[in-house]
């Protein structure tokens, strides 16, 4: 998917695209859904109607036409927040869809290959795929070797190689084959693919209200109904107060004025904006090329306190690097950084490369041209576990050098007749112990001594770990290491605790535990042993490049299979969370400059004197110009303030890894304070405006 | 104001503060079922009393069980209550020979005396006989607030248990706060009152001739016992129709500290109880910080509006309606504590403070009676807007909100918010009715602005269960009766039934252990945010109301007219 496409607000076919829209979603049957904004709607209609039936009684009032006015604005900006946040998605889906044409598929009936239409695959099914073949739908490879582009899913243009058996079976349907053939078992029934859903959610056409976002549409209501009942009672004091200061009970306040009374008072602001930040979570998500199967799992990712992180690929390079040369008995350091430069001359290893710049930077020895040797390159395998060279020197002498591990080289040295000494075997057990990995070097029938590998923490990890402890979050590292060498790179890399020797049920029983602690736990992993642990964790990360059985187990997928992706996707969910805080903090303490626009101005006139200025008009602390004016500034400030916030509810708040505390100072400040303050100014201004 | 009168304010914040940790721990002994110097004297009665209601103490129920016995045991005793009143002419201890009640005022204090209200629509000297004040009143005054305590407990132990469906037992929580905590501090309180000087006998009233020379009846009683658990229960309900202002109620200066101080003792103490249980004091400091900030902004106000000078009077200080016994702070203090604490008993005119004094009165009432409020009511209600308070801001540090380690999800909010719309929809909309119908209207004393808030007072006291009444407004009449009985029983079981089922629901629970991420609920960040949600949740619902009763009354006096 390309997610480099402009999809910011101000793209105007998305803008008139999500204009649209909001007209449509006028629709009883949507609103509904959002009980706020349809108080708002039936607020609007009412006031609408009155508007009417004003101008055919002769009674028509201005003041009611812009009140309606403005009810209907709130409620088109609502529609508007939801429109664009879905639109945004919308454009997503389009480009996958692009990818899904009607491609025929190649189905394997007992021997006999007959073609049909790819929708009609059933699971179970076996296809064929050659060079240039689309893969028809998501399945699994049962046979051969190839390389597919996956742009179409991930946007990387590099292709990726797919095998049988193994961790990287899995293939998506959509993809393209661009060599070699593969025999697949279709996993997933028609309609239900990978693409299908990922097109069902980014477009929100499936999107089911999350926990959280139930809970607090509850209080939303619920806080409207509170508000309801203020703004209902309402005319029977006043009623009393006007009896009381003698005043006709024409007076009394007519229902426009209380319909803008209760729309300030609801919570319109985060009732207009909640899906819409919703619905932009899971973008966020979907622009880092992570696709997550539900909402509840993007919230769940911002209480993740427990990460599980595999070593390699997260925390360390991947590769060991080869950082000092140690020299067996009576063999000096520059013949050995010789020898095993030599030997790692044409090895393409990262760890051969690595030996080769080491020794050009600690000894100064320059690269040479195997060829110009005479020398043949003998490459690693699983059966010799060495690597090395073969050689003629300048007398015509043939030479072999060899690197590998200590069991390796000491049955190649007893081979060639030569001695192990006891000295590289303390070398070797002590570089274990420090968590390294020791790589004997041997010419011929001598030990020339021992290349001291080491993994490689990535740079910034530790830095990063810190952080996520101030959020509270603690790391534990999963590695197939030994407990010492576990030990030597959990501390260097700044881990809380590390797992060394784990197997996969280890990894199962760990998430238990901690679960059982009541911690929230979050990993990422690939293969199918991955599968149970990824289905026991609070947010499994499935990646991309892994296993069907492994994305099938996962409630995200990252399609980049980046495993420090985790990191970044509990950063989305705790954006998602402060978002919708953040918001309805602001729209409550909205409710305070509210009050003091509308009560002084309705009840201007009771008890009072000659000049119809009554006692509460001491409450219009902003020295609003008129009754009318103030009333119609809370209505326009309440509806504009939507539209205003709806790149906020978009981006979402500024996320910082901080503690809790300290995020919460900071949150409650712009919106907790600025909520209490921006009104004031807002409806000031406005005011001012209208009065002009 | 005197030095004297701010030393005597500090020093009853002094003692709160140092009788709150001492009585504290023992109810967290209490209702932990720990061993404590009150089972020598009590544990007998204890087990007999387990014994003649077939109740094992150690078996404990869920929610549902838990709040079908205690709405049972609510009913009996309104019942009880109610038809003793109605045949009370019958029933022996009657020496003023006091008729049977009408049924709508039997029903009235039926339901007060039940849900702690304890407001009453008639004069008691006049109204009740001896037999109905003690049999049913006053063992509703310990009950009510037994069952006020057993419902905080239960709450407690559904936030700090975890993965279980069971909240205790109500039986036993009943007996245990009734007999441990209750009638020991009444039985001491009682002796130090009689030694004050307040009536505590059977005789009959007395009449006496004056230094005028024309004779006055004083009524007598058993007073004492009543006023000792009508303050340490939030009860409120006076033996006379003066409260304490009565000199037979409140005789000193002394009897007058003591009582006000009694009215505090164990809401305050039960904020230690409560985090004991949670197993962090410090949660109920905080919680004990807030109610305190929040009573003495209340009492600033009041002091301020009262001391300040009047425009009406001239610059003389207001001493209409108060004792001159007690002078202004004293019933200042007393007025912000009784209406904070839903208690409601009064030592001076509510319907005389300025307008903003009874704008405070009625504020405190309005946001759920929670600046300590009621026994045990008043904590629960605290832990509603604390969970309002975490759901609000606890999303902004970036977690699902929760509280103790508690997720709050749906239905706790759901919970939550019904608990706290039960009763401002007793207090909005039966004012509403009560100030557009005859019925309403007709009971009025005053004009204008301060008239619509003798009928607000009336039905948030109601609402509240605080029981106190600005007076001026006579609602002993049938729609008066009904309406504030029935509001009563709204805010009180409209409050308990949701509160029980938060408690059910988070005892099923697991608990997040804290880390650096979790919000905190135990510090002065907290304490603000909690304010803040009160008065703009609780506060501003009534804001509207407020304007055109108090506070436009405190305007309109400003320039010089009063009501």
């Amino acid at each position: 998917m390309s997610t480099k496409q402009n999809t910011g607000l101000f793209n105007k076919k998305l803008f008139f695209q999500a204009a649209k829209d909001s007209i449509a979603k006028l629709n009883p049957a949507l609103l509904s859904k959002n009980p706020v904004i349809f108080i708002v709607a039936i607020g609007s209609v009412l006031t609408t109607i009155i508007v009417f039936t004003g101008i055919f009684t002769g009674s028509f009032s201005s003041f009611n036409l812009q009140i309606a006015i403005w009810l209907w604005f709130t409620v088109l900006f609502a529609n508007f927040s939801e429109a664009i946040a879905e639109g945004r998605g919308k454009a997503q889906a389009d480009s996958l869809r692009k990818n899904r044409t009607q491609t025929k598929a190649r189905k394997l009936s007992g021997t006999v290959e007959i073609s049909i239409l790819a929708t009609d695959l059933k699971k179970g099914d076996i296809v064929i795929c050659e060079t240039g073949d689309i893969i028809p739908s998501d399945g699994e490879v049962i046979e051969g070797i190839a390389s597919v582009d996956e742009a179409a899913i991930t946007g990387e243009s590099a292709p990726v190689i797919r095998e049988s058996g193994g961790d990287r079976s899995a293939v998506t349907g959509g993809t393209k084959v661009l060599s070699d053939r593969i025999l697949i078992r279709i996993t997933t029934e028609p309609g239900n693919t990978f693409i299908d859903r990922m097109i069902a959610l980014v477009e929100g056409a499936k999107r089911q209200k999350t926990p959280n976002e139930i809970a607090l549409s509850i209080l939303l209501s619920g806080l409207s109904i509170i508000f309801l009942l203020a703004v209902v009672t309402l005319p029977a004091f006043f009623g009393y107060s006007l009896s009381a200061s003698g005043l006709p009970m024409s007076q009394n306040l007519t229902i426009p004025v209380l319909i803008a009374l209760l729309v300030c008072l609801i919570p319109t602001t985060i009732g207009g904006l909640l899906s819409a930040i919703g619905i932009s979570g899971m973008d966020r998500l979907i622009q880092r090329n992570v696709i997550a199967t539900s909402g509840r799992a993007v919230e769940a990712a911002g209480d993740v306190d427990v990460l599980l992180l595999d070593k390699t690929g997260t925390i360390t390079l991947g590769n060991r690097m080869a950082t000092d040369f140690i020299p067996s008995e009576g063999i000096t350091v520059e013949e050995l950084a010789d020898a095993a430069q030599l030997s790692s001359l044409s090895d393409e290893t990262p760890e051969g490369r690595s030996i080769v710049i080491l020794a050009k930077e600690k000894f100064n020895i320059r690269g040479r041209e195997v060829h110009q040797l005479n020398a043949t390159f003998i490459p690693f395998t699983a059966q010799t576990r060495m690597s090395g060279v073969d050689y003629k020197s300048e007398d015509g002498k043939p030479h072999q050098i060899r690197k590998g591990s200590s069991q390796a080289i000491q049955s190649f040295i007893l081979n060639n007749n030569g001695f192990y000494p006891q000295k590289i075997q303390e070398t070797v057990t002590e570089l274990a112990r420090q968590g390294a990995t020791p790589l004997v070097v041997a010419e011929d029938n001598r030990i020339l001594g021992v290349i001291h590998l080491k993994d490689i923490v990535k740079g910034g990890i530790k830095q990063r770990f810190a952080e996520l402890r101030k959020m509270g979050i603690r790391t534990v590292m999963i590695t197939g290491d030994n407990p010492l060498t576990a030990a030597a790179i959990a501390a260097e890399a700044g881990v809380d605790d590390f797992m060394a020797e784990a197997t996969p049920e280890d990894k199962l029983r760990r998430i238990r535990e901690e679960q059982a602690k009541g911690h929230l736990v979050g990993m990422i992993g690939d293969g199918t042993n991955d599968a149970p642990a990824l289905a026991q964790a609070d947010i499994g990360i499935a990646m991309n490049s892994g296993t069907q059985a492994a994305r099938e187990a996962g409630n995200m997928v990252d399609l980049d299979s980046n495993p420090t992706k985790l990191i970044e996707v509990v950063e989305v969910g705790k954006q998602l969370l402060m978002t919708r805080g953040a918001l309805t903090t602001f729209s409550i303490a909205n409710d305070v400059a509210k009050y003091f626009a509308i009560i002084p101005a309705i009840a201007i006139t009771l008890y009072s004197g000659k000049n119809g200025i009554g006692p509460l008009s001491a409450l219009n602390i902003m020295h609003l110009g008129s009754p009318q004016s103030a009333i119609l500034s809370a209505v326009i400030f309440n509806a504009i303030i939507i539209i205003l916030l709806v790149p906020l509810a978009l981006k979402g708040v500024r996320y910082r890894p901080v503690s809790a505390n300290t995020a919460l100072i900071r949150n409650l400040l712009i919106f907790g304070l600025g909520g209490i303050i921006a009104p004031f100014i807002g409806i000031k201004l406005i005011d001012i405006l209208i009065n002009l | 104001m005197t030095t004297l009168d701010i030393i005597q304010i500090i020093l009853f914040f002094a003692l709160l503060i140092g009788l709150t940790p001492v009585l504290g721990n023992y109810m967290y002994k209490v209702f932990t079922g720990s061993k404590h110097f009150m089972m020598s004297a009590f544990g007998w009665l204890e087990k007999l009393t387990y014994k003649i209601i077939k109740v094992n103490p150690d078996e404990e129920t869920n929610w549902k069980s838990y709040t079908f016995s205690l709405i049972m045991f609510n009913l009996v005793g309104f019942v009880f209550v109610f038809l003793i009143q109605l045949f009370q002419a019958q029933l022996p201890l009657n020496p003023a020979n006091l008729p049977n009640v009408s049924w709508h005022s039997a029903f009235n204090t039926a339901v007060s005396f039940m849900s702690n209200t304890n407001w009453q629509g008639y004069a008691g000297e006049t109204t009740l006989s001896y037999f109905v004040q003690m049999m049913g009143l006053t063992v509703q005054n310990f009950v009510s607030a037994a069952t006020g305590i057993a419902v905080l407990i239960a709450l407690i132990r559904g936030i700090s248990r975890k993965t279980t469906d069971k909240l205790g037992n109500f039986w036993t929580d009943l007996t245990r706060s009734t007999l441990y905590v209750l009638l020991p501090l009444s039985i001491l309180f009682a002796i130090v009152l009689t030694g004050q000087g307040v009536v505590q006998n059977f005789n009959s009233y007395e009449t006496v001739q004056t230094i005028e020379g024309a004779s006055q009846v004083l009524p007598m009683g058993p007073a004492a016992s009543q006023i000792a658990i009508k303050q340490l229960g939030t009860n409120g309900g006076g033996f006379f129709n003066a409260n304490s202002a009565h000199p037979f109620e409140n005789p000193t200066p002394f009897s007058n500290f003591l009582e006000m101080l009694a009215i505090l003792l164990i809401p305050a103490a039960l904020t230690y109880t409560y985090g004991k249980m949670v197993g962090s004091t410090r949660q109920g400091w905080t919680i004990f910080t807030a109610m305190t900030i929040l009573l003495i902004a209340g009492l600033s106000i009041s002091l301020y509006a009262e001391y300040s000078a009047n425009p009406v009077f001239g610059h003389l200080p207001l001493m209409e309606g108060k004792e001159s016994r007690f002078g202004i702070t004293n019933s200042v203090l007393w007025s912000t504590v009784t209406t904070a604490a839903s208690n409601g008993s009064v030592n001076a005119m509510h319907d005389s403070l300025s307008p903003l004094a009874g704008l405070v009165a009625m504020l405190n009432i309005m946001l759920g009676e929670i600046i300590f409020g009621g026994v045990g009511a008043g904590l629960y209600g605290m832990v509603i807007f604390i969970i309002l308070t975490v759901f609000i801001a606890g999303l902004m540090v970036g977690r699902s909100p929760e509280y103790l380690g508690k997720k709050i999800e749906a239905f706790e909010v759901q919970m939550a918010i019904i608990a706290i719309l039960a009763p401002s929809f007793v207090i909005l909309l039966f004012s509403a009715w009560a100030s557009v119908t005859q019925a309403g209207l007709s009971s009025l004393n005053n004009a204008g602005p301060h008239g619509f808030s003798e009928i607000l007072y009336a039905y948030s006291s109601a609402a509240g269960n605080n029981g106190s009444a600005f007076a001026g407004l006579n609602a002993n009449t049938l729609f008066y009766n009904l309406t504030l009985g029935i509001g009563m029983l709204i805010g009180r079981f409209g409050v308990i039934i949701p509160v029980l089922a938060i408690a059910g629901n988070m005892a099923k629970k697991k608990v997040t252990p804290s880390s650096a991420g979790t919000f905190r609920t135990d510090n002065w960040l907290f304490i603000g945010l909690l304010i803040s949600v009160i008065l703009i949740v609780g506060g501003l619902t009534f804001f509207p109301a407020l304007s055109l009763g108090p506070i436009i009354e405190h305007l309109i006096m400003n320039s010089g007219i009063n009501f």
